[in-house]
């Protein structure tokens, strides 16, 4: 942890956006992390990617549960809103608060403890809920806050610091996803930026539920040999069969490219993601090819990275239940609370 | 790109700006957080050891160093360098049992040193305390230089000048004053020296021959003018004054006249004002007190009627301006200006008439002597030159680095060894770390703006030619304008084979200093960093290949601020703050480093 705050003085080449804000104005305070943690440069890439989408600030919401990931929130976009649910519970918040403002930003930090260990049961509903949201799950196999036990996600055979290996059956939350019908799913590496701005981009434009899976090596309890969740384990064994690149609305699509290798997918707000097959067999609008090229890999020790899978036709929670466009806080009270008259209406009307 | 050879002295003292930029090389983070600690007399002494006046050059030093300053680039204003050097020398305790002495035991070498300014005083400084005896010969009754006869004592008191020079020859150089050397000749065939120093400074002020130049007897040369107001031969002038020329003599001359009467002086410029010779803040101090600066105007004749000075006739100009270049100009009006006095101060010239031209010592189509720039020698082993007197007017600080470079010469010249094998530069590191997150040093960023020098009242000011306008930073202030200091010299040094990879010294990084991508030549490489490449003559570090991708770390030193937060957030301690000395060889690590045999064969 250090002891100064990151000194407010910028590179006086630093560009800002739309909004006339600078990368530096989407930081939050200083992160109380261990020294490289992954969770870490995961922040430094929502930064940027709030940055490049012009996001105002006071349009995202923030959510998180409990754990070393969780506490990131506080350390991006400081005007943002934001809630530190129970261990586990951030998916619940998160809902209300989309049900009550369908029109902020929501952004869920959790860890694999977190969403696989005592709140996946949280994370399986609102997979299916379709709610529109980015969920990004910092994943390093164990309960980092509370000093390095295996978590849920642990791989069957890896080793904790003391060396003793794991045996218990893992859970991967991109085959979790993909079961469960998410909407938008992709891995990736906090080491990789190049790979995760774009990702975390196309997640905050995709409409319904968006979870990235990202692999951020815990420094202190998982980073040694023989761990399949450190910096050097990640980077041997990641491959991506797509590549994404992000293209903001009203901006043309300017690559050149043959038929059958680049696809483009149209994302709810006229962005697009251009999808580079770096393998031509993958397809990354096939569900259950989706499904089978991920298991098939973590057989053979590898992450498949990427966009794994997009959907953008499903209906999210909002289409679903029918609601309002508003955000609750702007509808009269009169319309949103009928009144004791009308309710043995509204009941007869259940009869 | 090959990985950046960090053992290269020059590579981190390029880093600290201030000190690459002092002709001297002061070390100067070293001494500001000297100044934060109230350790003044410390603080005195790491500069004098580089530039041998601190009280001097803090007053009135040219200060190369403050546009170099790092400050100066993440924000508006420098580290005001200078005038917290100068409160070293207004703070500190009595240091003269902290000064070099000469040894008992002499060398058996004699130098005689021409001129008793900084460059011959500086010579002086390094060798008596190796042994040499050190014969200063000066016309004037008085040591200084035009340190004593030019620069102003509302400027610069003659106290502090007296201490400083005190401190020098009272190593025991033998000082004789009013002794003017009027030949080369009998110098070099008599006075039995086995080197000489000239150090006679460049007392010629340029000329400026125009109708009416020779009919009156108010026009005068500045530097001459200035040196006769120090002697108190002048003592007034006349209320309307003319200066031709907007260099420091000028703005000296302007704010001297002032003091003797003048009650309007104009400093009449042939330029626009981006063109002027004279430093931002000595135009700002004569500014401050209502010293008219008239620009485009390019003097043309003097007006004198019936043995009288009148005025001078100008030629007005207008110029044609591409950015800052001029494209064209043309003459718009003749404008007369009358006026009791004009001061001519548009440029000095060394000039020797003293120096017989057939003695060995060649000197140019100019009749300028022809000097070694690295070593200071004359074109006649054993005759050097220095400050003004090597390659015409500069000032004090390199003045005193040429003494300082003389010295080194002037002894391999006595012990018989190459004049250009000298020592080279060293760089010594050592870790800044007292901590997981702990520093020895200030890593804080403060945010404050400089502070502003407080100065006597413009009702007092004038009273007397000697009342020192500026008044100094207290302790107070001063501790706070050196808090802004970014300590440069604690350098980033980075272990590549510790490295991770893990980004975090990239995220955390403040003026995004840093990037790890893959490696190429030069001009592929800076296409990729973090933050466009705002200043190539900063150096750019280039780690070798990182162990897990074979990338490479690079940093542009630009504008690193040496907050250590790298460091901080880097799990493996690949980035280390650790404190660099440059290693500046004087005479004296000559002298060590001479083996006894060279010494008695010599
Ligand atoms: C008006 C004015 C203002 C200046 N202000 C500043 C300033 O603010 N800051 C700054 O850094 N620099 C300033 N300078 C420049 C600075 O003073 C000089 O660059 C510096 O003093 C040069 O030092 P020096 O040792 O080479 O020679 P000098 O200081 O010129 O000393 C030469 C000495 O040699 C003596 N001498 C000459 N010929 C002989 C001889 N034949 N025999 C014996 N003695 C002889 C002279 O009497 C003199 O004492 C200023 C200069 C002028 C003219
Ligand atoms: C209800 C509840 N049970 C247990 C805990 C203790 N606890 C705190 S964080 C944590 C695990 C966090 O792991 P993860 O989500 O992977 O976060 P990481 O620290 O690894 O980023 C646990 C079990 C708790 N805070 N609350
Ligand atoms: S910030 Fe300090 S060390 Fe750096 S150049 Fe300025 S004065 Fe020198
Ligand atoms: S010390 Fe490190 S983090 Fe701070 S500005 Fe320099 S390179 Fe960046
Ligand atoms: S913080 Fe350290 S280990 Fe991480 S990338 Fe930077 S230098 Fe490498
Ligand atoms: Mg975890």
């Amino acid at each position: 942890m250090s002891f100064i705050s990151k000194p407010k003085v910028a590179n006086p080449s630093l560009p800002s956006n739309e909004l006339g804000l600078n990368r530096r104005d989407y930081e939050g305070s200083m992160s109380t992390l261990c020294a490289g943690c992954g969770h870490d440069s995961v922040t430094a890439a929502i930064v940027q990617a709030a940055y490049e989408l012009a996001l105002p600030p006071q349009s995202v919401v923030k959510l998180s549960g409990i754990g070393c990931s969780s506490k990131t929130t506080a350390y991006f976009v400081a005007g943002a809103h934001g809630f530190n649910a129970v261990h586990g519970r951030m998916p619940s918040i998160a809902t209300g608060a989309n049900a009550a403002n369908r029109n902020l930003r929501y952004i869920g930090v959790s860890g694999d403890g977190d969403s696989l260990s005592i709140g996946v049961g949280q994370l399986a509903h609102v997979i299916r809920r379709n709610l529109d949201m980015v969920y990004i799950l910092e994943n390093n196999g164990v309960y980092g806050l509370t000093k390095g036990q295996f978590s849920a996600s642990a791989d069957i055979g890896t080793k904790s610091k003391k060396g003793e290996a794991n045996e218990q059956e893992p859970i991967d939350p991109v085959l979790l996803a993909l079961a469960l019908g998410a909407s938008f799913v992709a891995r990736s590496f906090s080491g990789d930026k190049e790979q995760l701005v774009p990702l975390i981009k196309a997640g905050l434009s995709h409409s319904g539920f968006a979870i990235i899976d990202v692999l951020s090596p815990c420094v202190t309890f998982n980073d040694h040999e023989g761990s399949t969740k450190s910096y050097a384990y990640v980077r041997e064994h990641s491959e991506a069969p797509v590549a994404a690149d992000y293209v903001a609305p009203q901006r043309e699509i300017s690559v050149s490219y043959a038929p059958g290798e680049l696809l483009p997918v149209t994302m709810h707000d006229g962005s697009s993601v251009l999808l580079r097959k770096l393998d031509p067999d993958y397809d990354p609008t096939d569900r259950a090819q989706a499904a089978a090229y991920v298991q098939e890999r973590a057989m053979r020790n590898e992450y498949v990275t990427g966009l794994i899978y997009v959907d953008q036709k499903r209906r999210d929670f909002h289409a679903r239940a029918n609601t309002t466009d508003a955000a609750l806080n702007s509808v009269p009270f009169e319309r949103l609370c009928p009144g004791a008259a009308k309710l043995p209406r509204i009941l007869a009307s259940f009869r | 790109m090959q990985p950046t050879n960090t053992r290269d002295p020059d590579y981190y003292h390029k880093v600290v700006d201030c000190q690459w930029a002092c002709p001297a090389h002061t070390d100067v983070p070293e001494y500001l957080r000297l100044i934060a600690l109230g350790k003044y007399s410390d603080a005195y002494m790491v500069n004098r050891e580089s530039n041998v006046f601190p009280g001097i050059l803090g007053r009135v030093c040219d200060r190369p160093c403050e546009p170099a300053c790092r400050r100066g680039r993440v924000e508006e204003k420098p580290v005001a360098i200078c005038r917290s050097k100068r409160v070293a020398a207004d703070l500190r305790d009595d240091i003269t049992p902290r000064l070099p002495k000469a040894p008992a035991k002499k060398n058996g070498k004699r130098v005689a040193c021409i001129g008793a300014g900084p460059a011959t005083l500086t010579v002086a400084n390094d060798l008596l305390p190796i042994g040499y005896e050190v014969v200063i010969f000066e016309q004037y009754a008085i040591a200084g230089g035009l340190m004593r006869t030019n620069i102003p004592s509302f400027r610069l008191p003659a106290k502090v000048l007296d201490e400083e020079i005190g401190y020098v020859i009272g190593m025991g150089a033998d000082l004789r004053l009013g002794s003017p050397v009027a030949s080369m000749r009998k110098l070099l065939d008599q006075g039995g020296f086995d080197a000489v120093f000239v150090g006679t400074g460049a007392p010629k002020g340029k000329e400026l021959k125009l109708p009416g130049r020779n009919d009156t007897d108010r026009i005068h040369i500045g530097i001459a003018w200035l040196e006769s107001v120090a002697f108190e031969h002048v003592d007034k002038i006349g209320e309307r004054v003319l200066i031709i020329g907007v260099g420091n003599t000028a703005m000296d001359c302007c704010r001297t006249s002032l003091r003797l009467g003048a009650k309007s002086v104009k400093v009449m410029a042939r330029k626009p004002r981006g063109f002027f010779k004279a430093s931002e803040w000595e135009l700002e101090d004569a500014e401050e007190e209502n010293v008219e600066i008239i620009v485009n105007h390019a003097p043309k004749a003097f007006v004198v009627a019936d043995g009288k000075l009148q005025g001078m006739n100008f030629e007005r100009i207008e110029y044609v301006m591409d950015g800052t270049d001029i494209k064209d100009q043309r003459v718009v009006e003749e404008v007369f200006i009358p006026c009791d006095d004009v001061i001519l101060a548009i440029g000095q010239e060394n000039a020797f008439p003293w120096v017989e031209r057939d003695l060995g010592i060649e000197f140019d189509k100019w009749d300028v002597p022809k000097i070694d720039k690295a070593s200071y020698q004359s074109t006649r082993p054993g005759v050097f030159f220095g400050g003004d007197a090597a390659f015409g007017p500069k000032n004090i600080i390199w003045a005193v680095e040429h003494g300082h470079q003389a010295a080194i010469s002037i002894h391999k010249h006595c012990v018989g060894t190459p004049l250009d094998e000298r020592m080279p530069r060293g760089v010594n590191l050592q870790s800044r770390k007292v901590g997981m997150n702990e520093w020895s040093y200030k890593n804080d960023y403060d945010a404050s703006a400089r502070r502003l020098m407080p100065h006597v009242s413009l009702k007092d000011r004038f009273k007397r030619l000697n009342i020192e306008v500026e008044l100094g930073f207290d302790a107070g202030r001063a501790a706070e304008e050196v808090s802004r200091c970014l300590n440069c010299d604690i350098q980033t040094v980075f272990h590549a084979s510790l490295c991770i990879e893990c980004d975090a010294c990239i995220d955390i990084c403040p003026t995004d200093c840093l990037t790890i991508t893959t490696n190429g030549d030069e001009q592929d490489v800076v296409t990729r960093l973090k933050a466009p490449r705002l200043n190539p003559d900063q150096p750019l570090f280039v780690s070798g290949p990182l162990k897990q991708t074979s990338r490479v770390m690079i940093k542009d030193e630009d504008l690193c601020v040496h907050c250590g937060l790298c460091a901080e957030r880097c799990p493996t301690d690949a980035w280390e703050m650790q404190k660099s000395w440059i290693k500046i060889p004087y005479a004296e690590d000559e002298a060590r480093c001479q083996s006894e045999p060279a010494l008695r064969r010599a």
